[in-house]
Parts: C-alpha cells; sequence; structure tokens
C-alpha cells in the first residue's frame, strides 16, 4: 500500500476569550477515517462541502496537524512529522490545488513557481532548471515559451495546467488532487481530467481524487469513497458505487447529477433530502445521516454504523443480482 | 527564481508583449500628469543636490564662502536675490542658493537614508510578526505600539543630549520613528497574505518559513510598502528640518534647510528671500513626493483615497 489512513481525526478547537483561551467545542470535520490506496490507483473521494475532504486531504499533506489516528506512506508513518523530517516524503507527495486564481502567486513569473519544487528541494539549477521546466510546460500543453508571464495573463484552464504542471515537477509518487476541476468551465474540466488520466499513465501516478461532483469523480477514479460529515459513508469499486450504490447517502447523492440523456433522465427517480447538513460542531448521535436518512430506524440514532463491506449504514440498499 | 533573467527576449520574440503587474502600473502612471510633473520636480531636486559642488565650482561662490564686499549691504544686512546671487545672501553674506542646494544634498539624504532604513526594518519585523503571530507578534506588535506612542522630540532631545547632534543620529531618530508605520501595514498584509492558497502550495512543496516569508509573501506587499516608503521620505525631510531649527539636528555650518530657516527667522522683516527660499525648497520638495507617491500609489493600486481627490478620468486600458 502507497498510502494508508487509520482512523483519521481532525477537530478543530473553537475557542473563546481574548486574553484567556477557553475552548468551548470542536469541529468535528474529520471523524475517523480510514482507507487505503494501492499504487497507480485513483482514489475519488466525494462529498458536499463542508464534509471534511480538503481538510482530509490537508492533514494528509502534512498541511494541518492530525488530532488522532495514523498517515502511513510507503509503510512509513509520516503522521504530524516534524518539518525537517517531513521534507523528503513532500517530495513524493504533491498538492493541486483547487482555485487556480488563489494558488498561483500572482507576483511571480510561471517559470518560477513551476520551478519552485525544484528549486526548494535542490534538484537542480540554471539551464537544466530552465529546460525541465520548459518540458513540464509543454509536458502539460502549455506553451514552453511563455515561462516569462505572469499568472494573470493566462486562462482558468491554463492556469491549472500550471498547477499540474508544479505538482508533477518532482516527479512524485502521490498527487493530492483538491477539487482540482470545480472551478473550471464544464468544458476545460475534460481537457484536465484527460491530462491528469494520461500523466499517471505515463508517470504511473497514484491519485487522491477529491471533487463534490461524482461524474467528474467517475471519469478518473478506480475507487470511489463518499463522506458525509467527517466520515465515510461507503467505499467501493467505481462501477458498484456508481451503478449500485449502498448507503442512501450515496444514492441520493446519484439521483441528483445530471444524466446527458434526457429517457434516461426521464425515467430516474430524484431523491430529495430533507433539511440541511447538521453542524459538524454537534453531529448527531449514531449513524450521522439518521436525521435526514428515508431508510432510519430506532437504532440508527443509537449505534453508529461501521463501514462493513462497503457502506457504513444498518440497512443498506440491497444489491439486486 | 533564477528563471526570470533567463533569456529576457523570449517574451519579446512571441510578438504578444507579456504584461506584468509593474508594467501596468507603468502603464498608468504615464497617463498621470499631475506625478509625472512631480516626478520630473524630484528628479530635477536630486539632480541640483547632487550637482551642487559643480555648481558651487561654476559659479566660483562655496557653501561657506563670506561674500564681505558684495555679499552684505552698508547696514550689514543680507543683500536680495540679483545677478550674483540669485536667492540672495543671508546675514553673513554667503550665497543663500548655493547653500539651498547643500541644504537639498543633507535633507534628500537624510530622507531616503532614514526612509529606507524605516523600509527594510519595518517590512523584517511586520513580516515576522504577522507570519509567525502568536507571542512574536504579540510582543513586536506592543514594540510598534510604544515607538508611535512616543514623544518625538523628548526622545530626539534625550538621544541628541547623549549622542550629541549629528548627521547619523539625525537619521537615526527618523528611522527609529518611521518603521513602525511601515511595520504595521506589513503586519495587517501579512497577515491576510499568509493564508492565500499559493502560500499553503508553497508549504505543500516543503517551503520553510523564510522562503514563504521572502519569496511569497514579500512580492506581494510591495506595492503597498513602495507607496509608504514614498510618502514617508517627505515626512522625513520635513522631520529632519523641525530637528535642525531646533538646533538638534545638522549642525551649522552645514547647510539643511531646517537650520537654514532658523537662522533666517530673526530677518524675515528685512529678508524676505532668507526665510522664503528654503520655506518654498521645502514646500516644493515635500509636495512632490507626496504627489509622486500618491500617483504610484493611484498606479498599483487604484482602490486607496487620494491625498488630495481629483476627478478620476476613465483611462484606455486602466
Amino acid at each position: 500500500m502507497l498510502l494508508e489512513v487509520s482512523n483519521l481525526v481532525k477537530h478543530y478547537p473553537i475557542t473563546t476569550g481574548a486574553l484567556v483561551k477557553h475552548v468551548v467545542g470542536q469541529v468535528k470535520a474529520v471523524d475517523g477515517v480510514s482507507f487505503a490506496l494501492s499504487p497507480g490507483e485513483t482514489l475519488g473521494l466525494v462529498g458536499e462541502t463542508g464534509c471534511g475532504k480538503s481538510t482530509l486531504a490537508r492533514c494528509i499533506a502534512g498541511l494541518h496537524p492530525v488530532t488522532s489516528g495514523t498517515v502511513r506512506f510507503d509503510g512509513a508513518d509520516i503522521t504530524n512529522l516534524p518539518r525537517r523530517r517531513m521534507r523528503p516524503y513532500r517530495r513524493d507527495i504533491q498538492v493541486i490545488f483547487q482555485d487556480p486564481y488563489g494558488s498561483l502567486n500572482p507576483r511571480r513569473r510561471v517559470g518560477s513557481i513551476i520551478a519552485d519544487p525544484l528549486v526548494i528541494h535542490r534538484v537542480m539549477s540554471g539551464d537544466r532548471l530552465r529546460r525541465a521546466v520548459q518540458e513540464l510546460m509543454e509536458r502539460v500543453g502549455l506553451n514552453p515559451e511563455h515561462y516569462n508571464r505572469f499568472p494573470a495573463e493566462f486562462s482558468g484552464g491554463q492556469r491549472q495546467r500550471i498547477g499540474v504542471a508544479r505538482a508533477l515537477a518532482l516527479r512524485p509518487r502521490l498527487i493530492i488532487c483538491d477539487e482540482p476541476v470545480s472551478a473550471l468551465d464544464v468544458s476545460i474540466q475534460a481537457q484536465i481530467l484527460n491530462l491528469l488520466k494520461d500523466l499517471q499513465a505515463e508517470f504511473g501516478l497514484t491519485y487522491l481524487f477529491i471533487a463534490h461532483d461524482l461524474s467528474v469523480v467517475r471519469h478518473i477514479s478506480d475507487r470511489i469513497a463518499v463522506m458525509y460529515l467527517g466520515k465515510v459513508v461507503e467505499l467501493g469499486d467505481a462501477e458498484s458505487v456508481y451503478e449500485r450504490p449502498r448507503h442512501p447517502y450515496t444514492n441520493a447523492l446519484l439521483s441528483a447529477t445530471a444524466v446527458a440523456d434526457p429517457d434516461e433522465a426521464q425515467r430516474r427517480r430524484r431523491i430529495v433530502l430533507t433539511g440541511d447538513v447538521p453542524s459538524p460542531i454537534d453531529p448527531p448521535s449514531g449513524c450521522r445521516f439518521h436525521p435526514r436518512c428515508p431508510r432510519a430506524q430506532e437504532i440508527c440514532s443509537s449505534v453508529e454504523p461501521l463501514l462493513e463491506g462497503s457502506a457504513a449504514c444498518h440497512f443498506p440498499i440491497e444489491v439486486v443480482v | 527564481m533564477t528563471l526570470t533573467e533567463i533569456r529576457p527576449g523570449a517574451v519579446a520574440s512571441g510578438g504578444i508583449a507579456g504584461r506584468g503587474p509593474w508594467q501596468l502600473a507603468w502603464r498608468r502612471i504615464r497617463t498621470d500628469k499631475v506625478a509625472l510633473v512631480s516626478g520630473l520636480v524630484v528628479i530635477l531636486l536630486c539632480a541640483l543636490a547632487l550637482a551642487a559642488p559643480l555648481i558651487a565650482a561654476w559659479n566660483g561662490h562655496g557653501p561657506d564662502d563670506q561674500f564681505r564686499d558684495t555679499g552684505i549691504t552698508a547696514q550689514g544686512l543680507p543683500v536680495p536675490p540679483n545677478g550674483e546671487f540669485w536667492f540672495g545672501t543671508d546675514r553673513l553674506g554667503r550665497d543663500l542658493f548655493i547653500r539651498v542646494l547643500y541644504g537639498a544634498r543633507v535633507s534628500l539624504l537624510v530622507g531616503v537614508v532614514a526612509t529606507g532604513l524605516a523600509a527594510l526594518v519595518g517590512v523584517v519585523v511586520g513580516l515576522l510578526a504577522g507570519y509567525y503571530g502568536g507571542v512574536v507578534d504579540t510582543v513586536l506588535s506592543r514594540l510598534m505600539d510604544v515607538v508611535l506612542s512616543f514623544p518625538y522630540l523628548i526622545f530626539a532631545i534625550a538621544v541628541v543630549s547623549i549622542a550629541g547632534p549629528s548627521l547619523t543620529a539625525t537619521i537615526g531618530v527618523i528611522a527609529f520613528y518611521s518603521w513602525a508605520a511601515i511595520a504595521r501595514v506589513v503586519r495587517g498584509q501579512t497577515l491576510s497574505l499568509k493564508e492565500r492558497e499559493y502560500v499553503e502550495a508553497a508549504r505543500s512543496m516543503g517551503a520553510g518559513d523564510f522562503r514563504i516569508m521572502f519569496v511569497d509573501i514579500l512580492p506581494n506587499l510591495l506595492a503597498p510598502v513602495i507607496v509608504l516608503t514614498t510618502l514617508l521620505v517627505p515626512a522625513a525631510i520635513v522631520f529632519e528640518s523641525t530637528l535642525s531649527y531646533l538646533g538638534l539636528g545638522i549642525v551649522p555650518p552645514t547647510p539643511s534647510w531646517g537650520n537654514l530657516l532658523s537662522e533666517a527667522q530673526g530677518f524675515y522683516r528685512v529678508a524676505y528671500w532668507y526665510l522664503g527660499f528654503p520655506a518654498v525648497t521645502l514646500l516644493i520638495t515635500t509636495l512632490a513626493f507626496n504627489l509622486v507617491g500618491d500617483g504610484i500609489r493611484d498606479a498599483i493600486d487604484p482602490r486607496t483615497e487620494r491625498l488630495f481627490s481629483r476627478r478620476r478620468r476613465t483611462r484606455k486600458g486602466a
């Protein structure tokens, strides 16, 4: 296994008081998530805004300290490593960020942005560095002549290609894609997704691919994990999660995706969930989905279902064989 | 970073000129007549100050030469402006024009060096306070508060009474008072800039704190720092004049605008030029610097308010 996440918990304390801080509560952003990624695989992580996907990504990338649980990379425990000891792993784990505008420094030239990881890890310099950067730009479909330009001179899709080139520079083994296409036009999304797929085949990359759009994730993932309120509620093959969802939440999420075929769209019934996502400060008891679940029964509000098999549910949707 | 200087011709040869933020700012400032004229005035003043010894050699009036025959009237009063003494003379028969030029050397030197020092210290302190936050921020921010709330004249008098009045002491006192203003602005900007996604991206690549502060955050701070610095230069010049006027700054016979004004105050009834020329030069200099600063601010950060509100013209491409 390249990446093993077990029982990962990330709580953000809520404090009050100006001088002496009191902790009055915890935002349970990620609350016990486990999964594993084998080399060359793509795991899609989906869920609504605020369900903890991005926090999870940042914890794995070592950007936020983890409250409890472990992250293992290639067998080594990298949970909460001090910066100096984390540094070698940073070469192997790179992140592509969601916002192609916010994640590129507006005052720096594109060439120097893409060269950043190579310079930081002192891989190369001078002419070799320039050539490497231009090769990267070419590989991700940018004009290598443009390395002296500023990010503002590029379109959203091109900027995301810059982000991809930067993540690719060190030839990492794992790339965490934090909603890399959510900020892009649909027509551009496919281009970036295909680029990511091509790069994966060429460099044997492993992706943790985060999105809130199931159709985007299906296109690229081998397996899919569905998150709800800081927990993984369903985890399985992309095909089976998509075709035969077992968790009622996955089912509802899937029913909300747009379908290109109008006949198919006619036939499908949208499952509309009632209410809003509860606050992660005070999540519901038992199964976190029970207040909104169409299948909920007595036990759901008291006993928390575990992720056994593919869905964390007491009454999963039966698979009709 | 090494890439910026590699193959500078690449963009130009590409056909489409790449316009960075600074080039855009330059295009905007080019259309701002007030800023351009003020900029020219500043450049002219600097050139005159630099050329002061040449001008003195050319007309044969050293800054300390006393012209007892032509420079003083029969009643022992200063001579009004004439063909030989363009700005008239002072009470000792010295050429006021030359002394104002030499004064400009001192004033501009103090203004620029003191502000430069202040900017350096202010940027570093502000970055550290804003970036690290917590205890570092608390300590540094309280230090800024202390500096900003200090009665500056009392402090200047104390410094001078210990170290004696000198150019270095003057620069030191002014720099000491100016850095906190810059540090505050830098701290505030850093607080918001450090939350940007590109800072997180740098961290995810393994960049250290100093690299993040100076490579990723600093370039984004440059605009407000440049604006503030240009606006602090005239303040420093006035500060220097105040100190010299009170005898706490530059000591005669070295001329500075402050001690020229101080010498002249007994003569304003009989010799308007004695007080007038140094005062007007000081006014023009500070005004020009302020307007240039305003123009720069307008060009690189069009959202902020102007010192003197002018009707905003719609500019092509601005």
